[in-house]
């Protein structure tokens, strides 16, 4: 039998819960020994290039192409995963939920303390940028999602023991402490 | 403004446990509660700005902003609904200019909606400036509206007063009692300070074994032994307190009402019984604001009890000091839970307390205090005059005495009815002549939505308890929207927001079947919420979170089907917008709203 295929991404998140996947130190020998990569920032591979078996997202959707890469892993991946606060809950990138949309990108590129010179008061809008959208999305709104993993980030353990039971078919069993945030 | 509001807090005591009575004479005076108020309301009783505004901000009738001249608070519960708040909502917009939640330019009008104001048989119903207007129709609130442009007082606005108490002088309200059916216990003869002087030259002891004898459990729906409370506080040392609970704040429930109009020297002495009882030499009556109309009245009551001696230092000679004031409310239905209740009663938000400790151990002012139903003092009086025995042979084993049920809705007969525990659901819909049922909401929102198969359960604690309230839904009424979404609706507006589950679920429950009604929902969503509710049962510190799923849980449970019919049996389904949601920071960035995809 072929051996399981993962992809990743990282939306509206910062990299951290990716970050986590790596800490996993050197078990991730044994992983690449039990699946194969596909579209991912760890081997660099840009577009999906075959159906997977897994897929792994953090972060939240904050604008159009955030919400295109979603619906393609959905369409690639038979299970979906969110990973860490961002993905399930929008997380930080969230706090400007409430906020109207003007009103952060005039803080953003004309009136806040860092904008420096903005003369013409441009604001990004070329044709090929992404469109901010009005919400930070948690996944599950936009796609179904099959699995949740908390935590910021979720610790390497967990993603560990996770993707482990995953495709190994064993029963996850997660100590206390790797969903123990306080 | 600063004289007037020192002359407030002068009067109100200037303590801080008085805080509630400082912020309603000033909302009072001033229309609002001003900033400047707040600063100097709080270096007068020496607390904290931050304590003064959290009070503030936490009660519906605190306003930052002045409310008009004519502050219109019309009824948005369930009933009211039903009996066509829609229409008289539209026809006050209509007349006054202006949407709910504003007020006229001038000053002179604002129009609020909020929580049921206890007028479940005479709906639509209305406060306004504390002055009760019923049964409300188009026709009326033309009339009244031009009678605010005129600069009329409100009071002059009342066409004709209701019956008994409700034509006293102190009252002059047209607030209707609509007793349908009178009882030996509540309703019956009363004689007022007979059983007073019989319990005062009885051992306090004898006083509880008598109540314990009659098995009377608590009215106001938990449902606790009476007896065995008052037993638990007359244990605990030093000053304790007795407290009447007339928050009567559950969507449909005003029997408490009619009880205040009616009997409320029965209620007193209920209480004086208690006080002695249990060794307490203060009763405190806290009363929702939204029956302020009868608070001169009760004080009136008060006084007439303390010039006949049976209130007052050595009350009928027999050497018991005790006296009783009356606290009000603000606009809170949590403030119904006897621990948020306290809160409220010490001047602070209403939010629950933890217990252990109860408040038979650590109540009111951390001393221990019984709080008991307005229906429960008034039992317990008819229990001490004619014996407990005498109270237990009425009902069921378990339910003892008759419960005054407060119903409302599709029948014909609304209204007060003081029965016997243990009559079944279809014997009350005869007796209030109600035909084509669909269902029958026992206890209030917080109860369970009965379905015609289960008409021949029993209202009583063991089978369907009840604190009062009785809604009967027609089969013309769409169950899911008018009953389900507006109990969610009052739900997340009243929960004080303390537990995380509490604030949160109730606004995703209510935004779960506001998704149902408007033809979104889809079949997981239904176990979701049982199952969501279920959480929110098992993490809320108090009664509200625990009861506040139950309008989803209960009517998924016993009216699956009609769910079933609205729903999408999809797996999932994405309310997402694309074009919706990037309209906005394309206007703000200057580009065409396209998505390439």
């Amino acid at each position: 039998m072929s051996k399981p295929i993962i992809a990743t991404a990282s939306l509206a998140g910062c990299f951290g819960c990716h970050m986590s996947l790596l800490d996993i130190d050197d078990r991730i020998l044994k992983l690449i020994e039990l699946v194969e990569f596909n579209k991912s920032p760890i081997d660099d591979i840009k577009t999906f290039t075959k159906q997977c078996d897994i897929g792994l997202i953090e972060g939240g959707c904050c604008n159009t192409e955030n919400i295109e890469v979603l619906k393609e892993f959905r369409k690639h991946c038979k299970i979906l995963i969110s990973v860490g606060e961002c993905a399930i809950m929008g997380g930080l990138p969230a706090m400007r939920n409430g906020i109207p949309v003007k009103e952060c990108l005039d803080e953003a590129y004309l009136d806040g303390p860092t904008v420096g010179e903005n003369k013409e008061k441009i604001m990004p809008n070329d044709e090929e940028l992404p469109i901010i959208t009005d919400k930070v999305y948690p996944l599950h709104e936009i796609v179904k999602v099959d699995y949740y993993l908390p935590g910021c980030p979720p610790s390497a353990d967990l993603l560990w023991e996770a993707l482990v039971a995953l495709v190994t078919g064993k029963e996850l069993e997660i100590p206390y402490e790797l969903i123990k945030f306080d | 403004m600063e004289e007037k509001i020192k002359s407030i807090i002068k009067t109100s005591g200037n303590s801080p446990d008085r805080l509630m009575d400082i912020l309603l004479s000033v909302q009072k005076e001033f229309r609002c509660v001003p900033e400047e108020a707040v600063s100097l309301i709080a270096s007068a009783l020496g607390i904290s700005e931050a304590d003064v505004n959290q009070t503030k901000t936490f009660y519906h009738f605190f306003s930052s902003k002045p409310v008009g001249k004519y502050a219109v608070y019309l009824n948005n519960a369930a009933v009211s609904g039903m009996m066509g708040m829609a229409e008289v909502a539209d026809e006050f917009e209509k007349q006054a200019g202006i949407k709910f939640g504003e007020t006229t330019p001038d000053g002179l009008i604002s129009l609020d909606y909020t929580a049921c104001i206890g007028m479940s048989d005479q709906e639509p119903a209305a406060l306004i400036n504390s002055v009760v207007f019923t049964e409300l129709t188009r026709e009326k609130v033309k009339e009244i509206v031009a009678g605010m442009k005129e600069g009329k007082t409100v009071e002059s606005m009342v066409p004709e007063y209701g019956d008994g108490n409700n034509a006293h002088p102190l009252v002059k309200s047209m607030v209707k009692n609509n007793i349908r059916k009178a009882g030996p216990v509540c309703l019956g003869d009363y004689d007022a300070g007979k059983t007073l002087s019989k319990a005062l030259s009885m051992n306090p002891k004898d006083v509880i074994s008598e109540v314990q004898k009659s098995n009377l459990r608590g009215r106001g729906g938990a449902g606790f032994p009476t007896g065995l409370k008052w037993l638990f506080c007359s244990q605990e040392s030093g000053e304790r307190y007795v407290i009447c609970n007339a928050d009567e704040g559950e969507p449909g429930t005003f029997k408490d009402r009619v009880l205040l109009t009616e009997r409320a020297k029965m209620i007193f002495e209920g209480m004086t019984i208690a006080g002695w009882a249990i060794g307490a030499k203060e009763g405190i009556v806290y009363l929702r604001y939204e029956y302020d109309y009868l608070l001169k009245f009760l004080n009136s009551i008060l006084d007439e009890m303390r010039e006949k001696n049976m209130l007052g230092k050595n009350i009928m000679g027999k050497g018991f000091d005790y006296d009783i004031r009356i606290q009000s409310g603000a606009g809170a239905y949590v403030c119904g839970e006897e621990s948020a209740l306290i809160e409220s009663t010490e001047g602070k938000r209403g939010e629950p307390r933890n217990r252990p400790p109860f408040p038979t151990q650590s109540g009111y002012n951390e001393k221990p205090t019984i709080i008991n139903n307005v229906e429960t003092f008034c039992s317990a009086v008819k229990i001490v005059e004619k014996g407990g025995e005498w109270f237990s042979n009425m009902g069921t084993e378990e339910s003892s005495g008759t419960k005054l049920l407060s119903i409302s809705g599709d029948c014909k007969q609304p209204g007060v009815y003081e029965v016997e525990w243990g009559m079944t659901i279809k014997e009350m819909l005869d007796m209030v002549d109600a035909t084509d049922v669909q269902a029958v909401q026992v206890a209030g929102p917080s109860g369970v939505c009965v379905p015609p198969s289960q008409f021949s359960r029993k209202i009583a604690i063991e089978d369907l308890a009840t604190g009062g309230s009785m809604i009967v839904v027609g089969k013309q009424r769409d169950l899911i929207k008018d009953i389900v979404l507006n109990f969610m609706e009052f739900f997340e507006d009243e929960s004080c927001g303390s537990c995380i589950t509490c604030r949160s679920f109730n606004m995703i429950l209510r935004r779960m079947v506001e998704k149902i009604v408007e033809g979104r929902g889809i079949k997981p969503d239904l176990d979701n919420m049982v199952q969501w509710g279920e959480i929110m049962r098992n993490t809320s510190r108090c009664g509200l979170g625990q009861t506040s799923a139950n309008p989803v849980s209960t009517t998924i449970s016993n009216f699956r089907e009609l769910y079933e019919s609205k729903v999408k049996d999809v797996d999932f389904q994405s309310d997402f917008d694309m074009k919706k949601a990037i309209i906005e920071s394309c206007e703000a960035v200057g580009r065409p709203p396209v998505v390439h995809e």
